[in-house]
């Protein structure tokens, strides 16, 4: 019993054990001098100009700024895939008319378009949150369009038999069946999310992470670059959470799910 | 068991009449169904039987509204029938119930309003109200098939179309899935047409064995025994041998 436990307590504790080297082999060499701050500064120093950039209001701001974007970019681009791949999964009409269309777009890297972009919109918001809502604009429209056309055929011929009329059919059976594979694409559209912000943020902006990150690369700030950087991976890793809590609490009944 | 749970209403001698005429199908170039004619009366548990591909589930897929003949009609209560019928339900081989939804969810799916008294008490007819909130995920195959028999009684059918449901199970609860359908058949009076491929099952259950063979009807047998029919008896042996020489007969002897 008592080896048992220990066993559990090392599996833990062994993720944490890389992790936890490298940032004491990191401060021990930026201490030592091995480490010029101008390359990385020491993660304490980091940490204090973290604390430092919270108290003043100053992250806060940046944060606040940069959720802003990613959240409505999100939004407009996740509700018109979602709305498109509604239209496309279920009728065959618009299957024909648009999902050949929408393949082909799909095949452009998004990034290229960032020229045209700036030349669309200029440098305000509504450039960085056109980029944001293309992409995830994708993995949202692709995984549900999927998820929609592979719902067990089986089960929506017994819905019919069971007297479920359209709109009972689609809540009842389609949308819960298209489910797992729209959370794939809500998990996916959320890393693009991150991704596209870094960029769009980085070409020019007044305000946010991004901005903060690049502006104190002016002055040679490395820790608040560092800092920056530690930020976006702490968003990236949370709305990661955020959607796996929201996969376990719809797809409680299915198996690959449970805990 | 829990007190609330009321017994279903039954409702006395409400089996739907069948009447097809002339029933052709096709897919593509191949004929399904050559015209097949076929009268069931009401509250009559018609077992069909025959190979796979002979038809037999097509035949009852036709029934069911789930497809349209290409020529023929099906008459329902005296009546052509087009689509699906409110009063008939079908049970597959798989169970089909929603994984998404819990056992007593699935039962009442597209009852109106609230109907968790009579849900109850289909689950307690297969033996099953102890199971309502579980997922389907968590239950075995014979479990599944007696959920899926619970969802068709709830709405209280007047055909119960039976498309080899037991198909899948072992040979035990195979056996007690024939026991439950007997006795709720005998109890609510609902025509039933099973198909099956597992002569012994038909005459176990049948009032008549219909064999179906490359889209035509080649046998039509009474089956007069007692009910609760025992396998090992001579006469019970000698009807399901008949049943198996026709099928089989030609095949061993050409002509």
């Amino acid at each position: 019993m008592a080896n048992r436990i220990r066993i559990y307590g090392i599996e833990w504790l062994l993720p944490w054990l890389l992790p936890v080297v490298l940032v004491v082999g990191w401060q021990v060499a930026a201490q030592s001098g091995w480490l010029s701050t101008r390359i990385l500064p020491a993660p304490l120093d980091v940490l204090k100009v973290g604390v430092q950039l919270a108290s003043s209001g100053e992250l806060y701001h940046h944060f606040l700024a940069s959720a802003q974007r990613a959240v409505i970019g999100l939004l407009i681009g996740g509700s018109i895939g979602f709305a498109l791949a509604l239209a496309t999964g279920l009728s065959r009409i618009a299957q024909h008319t648009l999902d050949s269309t929408i393949q082909m777009v799909r095949n452009v890297p998004l990034l290229a378009l960032i020229p045209l972009v700036i030349l669309w919109f200029g440098i305000g918001e509504e450039g960085k949150v056109f980029l944001v809502a293309l992409a995830v604009f994708f993995p949202i429209y692709l995984n549900t369009f999927h998820g929609l056309r592979s719902v067990d055929k089986d089960l929506v011929e017994m819905g019919r038999v069971y007297g479920l009329g359209r709109f009972a059919l689609f809540r009842e059976v389609i949308l819960p069946g298209a489910l797992p594979s729209i959370l794939v694409g809500l998990r996916l559209s959320l890393g693009y999310m991150w991704l596209f912000l870094v960029v769009a943020e980085t070409i020019s902006s007044s305000e946010g992470i991004g901005y903060m990150t690049m502006n104190a690369r002016e002055f040679l700030q490395t820790d608040v670059m560092v800092l920056g950087i530690a930020f976006y991976a702490l968003l990236g890793k949370s709305s990661d959470v955020l959607a796996g809590l929201l996969e376990r609490n719809c797809l409680k009944w299915h198996k690959g799910y449970r805990t | 068991m829990d007190a609330r749970v009321t017994e279903l209403p039954v409702r006395k001698s409400n089996g739907i009449a069948i009447d097809t005429a002339r029933l052709v199908k096709r897919y593509g170039d191949r004929e399904v169904l050559h015209g097949l004619d076929l009268a069931v009366t009401p509250g009559e548990f018609v077992a069909i039987v025959g190979r796979s591909g002979c038809g037999k589930s097509t035949f009852l897929r036709l029934l069911a509204g789930l497809e349209k003949p290409d020529a023929g009609v099906v008459g329902l209560d005296g009546a052509p029938s087009s689509g699906i019928h409110p009063d008939a339900r079908i049970m597959f081989q798989d169970a089909r119930l929603l994984p998404w939804r819990t056992v007593i969810q699935n039962v009442a799916l597209g009852l109106p309003g609230d109907s968790r008294a009579a849900v109850l008490a289909a689950l307690n007819e297969v033996g099953l109200a102890d199971r309502a909130d579980e997922w389907p995920a968590n239950l075995s195959g014979g479990q599944r098939q007696r959920v899926a028999l619970a969802r068709a009684l709830v709405h209280q059918p007047r055909l119960l179309l039976l498309d080899e449901p037991l198909g899948a199970l072992d040979a035990l609860t195979r056996i007690e899935m024939q026991c439950l359908i007997e006795r709720l058949w005998q109890q609510h009076n609902f025509t039933v047409l099973l198909v099956t491929h597992d002569v012994a099952e038909a005459v176990t259950l049948g009032d008549r064995v219909v064999l179906i063979e490359d889209g035509s009807i080649t046998l039509d047998l009474d089956i007069d025994l007692p009910r609760r029919r025992e396998r090992g008896t001579a006469e019970f042996a000698e009807l399901e041998g008949r049943v198996l020489n026709t099928v089989l007969g030609e095949e061993l002897c050409p002509n």
